[in-house]
């Protein structure tokens, strides 16, 4: 499918980066016509995601980066994926699981995944031992549901 | 984030207003629990009302607060929710530990022991 608009953007491990993130999701999304209501899900699946890679990925150093790349076609299809180079997760399907937290006791929700799949169409996690975590989230937006 | 706090008899009302993300929900939950401890509060209210962003961290706060009123045998209501940030609310079940309200003065009421007759769901 024809592409419209691709980015890609690297940025530091750094819990700041977190709104950076989504609000550029935000405003990838934007001229794509997208409802408020998809724009927030993008926003706060984009948060989840990228939230996981700042808490988990590089231990309590937190030095590695983070990438962030976007990519929007014709049809209203919005595949992002963030990335990273850290310890990645030894248990994918476990770590999806709601309610699950790597137990460190600072009050985490363990509800990451499940929000990113609740509102995105698509969530693929691929992620090997000491290599690093990538995620894909794919958002249609509904106007190619013919609405 | 900003907070805004409020104490009605040994009711602490937690008015926040901005994005809440893992950024910004450390520093809102070491603010609320040092007031918490401050005024010696037993119930919590926690208004959403100004929430213009929220991710699972919403859900975090929430669970981290109920623990730490379960320990003074209080209660924690939340207000002022919009449909997106029930919907986020409603996936992680927090309903069944904070009973959402649709005003301050409605939660006020309820939390009150001093109110006649009140049945708490929660």
């Amino acid at each position: 499918m024809e592409r419209l608009n691709r980015i890609r953007l690297e940025m530091l491990c750094r819990s700041e980066n977190e709104a950076l993130a989504r609000n550029i999701a935000a405003v990838f999304t934007a001229p794509l016509d997208p409802t408020v209501e998809e724009l927030t899900e993008i926003k706060t699946a984009v948060s989840e995601a990228v939230s996981n890679a700042i808490l988990h990925a590089y231990g309590p150093e937190k030095d590695g980066p983070i990438y962030l790349e976007m990519e929007a076609d014709k049809t209203g299809r919005i595949t992002i994926t963030i990335e990273d180079r850290g310890i990645g997760i030894e248990d994918v399907q476990k770590a999806m699981e709601p309610l699950y937290t790597t137990g460190d006791n600072r009050e985490r929700s363990g509800m990451g995944f499940t929000v990113m799949e609740s509102f995105m169409d698509k969530v693929q996690v691929n992620s090997s031992p000491g290599k690093g975590t990538k995620v894909t989230l794919i958002k249609l937006l509904d106007r190619i549901h013919g609405f | 984030m900003e907070i805004t706090f409020e104490m009605i008899d040994d009711i602490l009302i937690v008015v926040l207003s901005g994005e809440l993300d893992h950024h910004s929900s450390e520093e809102t939950r070491d603010n609320i629990d040092r007031t918490y401890d401050t005024f010696q509060a037993k119930h919590i209210i926690l208004s959403f009302e100004g929430v213009t962003f929220m991710d699972s961290s919403g859900v975090g706060l929430i669970m981290g607060r109920y623990n730490k009123t379960r320990e003074r045998k209080g209660k924690i209501a939340v207000v002022g929710c919009s449909e997106y940030i029930t919907r986020i609310l409603d996936l992680a079940g927090i309903y069944t530990i904070a009973r959402c309200f649709v005003s301050r003065e409605e939660a006020v009421a309820a939390l009150d022991e001093r109110g006649e007759g009140e049945i708490w769901n929660a």
